[in-house]
């Protein structure tokens, strides 16, 4: 008995031991963290407490807690607005057609990649078609504006070459219509490579097994494409499908801002950009209040839209592992 | 030995089937040729433009070789102050920069890698919700200004240091690659937190800081917009992708760059060649560096879409 009592204390005592060296190792892991708290709490998280001024009359002196509160003011003349409506079209539009013509491509070129007889062309294209994901934006609208220029520009020269034509002078950066196909097939243009890695690493995961035996039972490379390859990455593809349509509120601003010009705002104009213009932009009287309401509509709707679509996404994932 | 025939049988039946299958090569060949060329030819177009006579770049001459081969853009370039000024700020930023972003991200990732680390559930909460949910861009601007950073090259460095994305990354790295088992046998030989992670876990992690040296790196030499908004009119300051903006974009291409023409016909065309020129001039380190360190961004790419 007292041997069992001081076998229990000796026991205790290790433990002591044992937790107050866990808690000594624990405070050197809270150490390494330190800077990280330091930059989400005054960079992510104090920013968020200065979204209040969405709902008063953000002036110098009284700055962000001394303002006057004006309630729902700033959103409401947002709404009556006529750009309200302006830039939500623009904006559902550029992104629902990069959805439509964007996503299917990087699909298709990662099932054709998979099935390339000859590695080496394979890597050869790869490595090609990722680069143009690391040119800046400035870049990429620098190279648009030089080859749609009217006159001098690539493309109207070639159009004059195939039609013969040589008054055609198309003022492609200056046209609203032309606007969304430009920033959709740039946007195409530069990252269906890149895009396309995630599924090639899923294809990477198909058992060979299944594409032999398929061989051998006769099938042809469409029907394994169709009742293999596709079947087995369609997880991914769901996901992605749906993830991306929670996004359809959000067009980064890097790159559409740079391709604005006064003809063609009407259809260039998206939410992102016309919070800058708000605050920032030389056209109007520069108002923090009203640009940062609109910046919180902007943020409140595409993280529900997000959480909705996050739900979806669980359910399917869930789905598809059973 | 009739199944050696059958299965012999099957394989030359296989072999028929690929025969039989060329025209689907032949069009997969051709589709994936096709958008090779898409993707690479106007890379290579600015490349032969920036070294050809403006004046059959602009008559469309120059479609496939370089003609009139001339260095004069890039002479003057080289010269330009806007744009050596740009290049050397844009590389102090992105050393510091990625210094600041890849310690302080591969630091949080390692000690939220833990498992057993109390609290850090909370801690990813709170990571994550930044990532869908922020306060914009104008509260943000707030805070930069209140903390008097705003025209000073902090105002490029701190507000964006850590990527919530590349901490998960790092993280989902960690969690991988360095077993619990190692730590704990070491931790019984008396070897604390941070000889561990320095001795070991570092070591060990060389791929995940070189994934991080480079998204950070590349994220930071090709913005332009935050210093757009912070440095307002501290040009001197200017990153090389605002100094190329004014010059693409706005149009306002120097008059030494135009050197002594005056024609303004002329003056248009040597405009258009110090564009192409600037595009490869400030696309070039990124695309040398590029073929070598391909894999480390598709590695990074799989990790967080293990994630995703």
């Amino acid at each position: 008995m007292k041997h069992e009592m001081t076998y229990d204390k000796e026991l205790a005592k290790r433990g002591r031991k044992r937790a107050m060296a866990r808690a000594k190792s624990y405070w050197q892991l809270y150490l390494f963290l330190i800077p990280a708290i330091l930059y989400f709490g005054i960079f992510r998280y104090v920013p968020m407490a200065g979204i209040q001024i969405a709902f008063k009359d953000y002036n110098l002196v009284g700055g962000i807690w001394g303002s006057p509160w004006v309630g729902l003011k700033h959103f409401i003349r947002f709404f009556n607005s006529a750009d309200c409506w302006m830039v939500i079209r623009n904006t559902l539009t550029i992104s629902i057609m990069g959805l439509v013509f964007g996503f299917p491509l990087p699909i298709i070129i990662a099932l054709l990649l998979n099935q390339t007889r000859s590695k080496r062309f394979a890597k050869v294209v790869q490595t090609v078609i990722y680069a143009p994901h690391f040119i800046s934006a400035v870049i990429i609208v620098g190279m648009l504006s030089l080859f749609l220029a009217p006159s001098t520009g690539i493309l109207n020269q070639i159009l004059r070459l195939i039609t013969g034509d040589k008054t055609i002078s198309i003022m492609f950066m200056g046209s609203t219509t032309m606007f969304p196909w430009i920033y959709v097939i740039s946007e195409i243009w530069q990252n269906m490579g890149y895009n396309s890695i995630v599924y090639t690493a899923a294809l990477s995961g198909v058992s060979p097994e299944l594409h032999e035996s398929a061989i051998v039972d006769g099938a042809s490379v469409l029907q394994r494409i169709f009742y293999i390859d596709i079947p087995s990455i369609m997880p991914t593809i769901v996901i992605l499908l749906i993830m991306n349509t929670g996004r359809v509120l959000t067009v980064g601003y890097e790159k559409i801002f740079l391709m604005q010009n006064p003809l063609n705002r009407t259809a260039s104009e998206v939410i992102s950009t016309y919070v800058y213009q708000q605050a920032f932009g030389a056209s109007s009287v520069p108002n923090f209040s009203y640009s940062a309401a609109i910046g919180l509509f902007e943020s409140v709707v595409s993280l529900t839209l997000l959480l909705i679509v996050n739900k979806i996404a669980k359910k399917y994932a869930d789905m598809s592992l059973v | 030995m009739s199944a050696n025939a059958a299965s012999a049988r099957a394989k030359t039946k296989a072999m028929h089937k690929r025969e039989g299958s060329n025209l689907f090569h032949f069009c997969n060949y051709c589709f994936l040729g096709l958008i090779l060329f898409i993707v690479a030819y106007p890379i290579y177009f600015v490349l032969i433009a920036s070294f050809s006579d403006p004046a059959m770049v602009n008559s469309g001459q120059v479609l496939a070789i370089p003609k009139g081969i001339t260095l004069e853009g890039y002479k003057a370039v080289f010269q330009d102050d806007a744009i050596m000024t740009g290049y050397k700020n844009s590389i102090i930023y992105t050393v510091t920069g990625v210094f600041f972003s890849t310690i302080t991200t591969v630091l949080a990732a390692y000690s939220l890698s833990r498992r057993d680390l109390p609290l850090r559930p909370v801690f990813m909460m709170l990571i994550v919700f930044t990532m869908y949910f922020g306060g914009g861009m104008i509260p943000t601007y707030l805070v930069v200004q209140k903390l008097k950073m705003t025209g000073t090259m902090w105002s490029l460095i701190f507000p964006g240091m850590i990527v919530p994305y590349n901490l998960i990354v790092a993280r989902t790295f960690f969690e991988s690659s360095i077993p619990d088992e190692l730590r704990e046998s070491a931790q019984l030989d008396g070897c604390t937190e941070w000889q561990f992670f320095k001795e070991v876990a570092m070591p060990l992690s060389k791929a995940v800081i070189a994934m991080m040296i480079l998204f950070y790196g590349v994220a930071q030499w090709n913005t332009y917009f935050n210093a757009m908004i912070y440095l307002g009119r501290y040009q001197a300051k200017y990153p090389l992708q605002l100094v190329l903006r004014n010059i693409l974009i706005e149009n306002q291409v120097s008059q030494e760059m135009l050197g002594d023409v005056y024609q303004a016909a002329l003056q248009q065309e040597r405009a258009g060649l110090i564009k192409y020129v600037s595009i490869i001039v400030s696309a070039a380190p990124l695309m040398i560096l590029y073929p070598f360190v391909q894999k480390h961004f598709v590695k990074g790419v799989l990790i967080g879409s293990v994630k995703g």
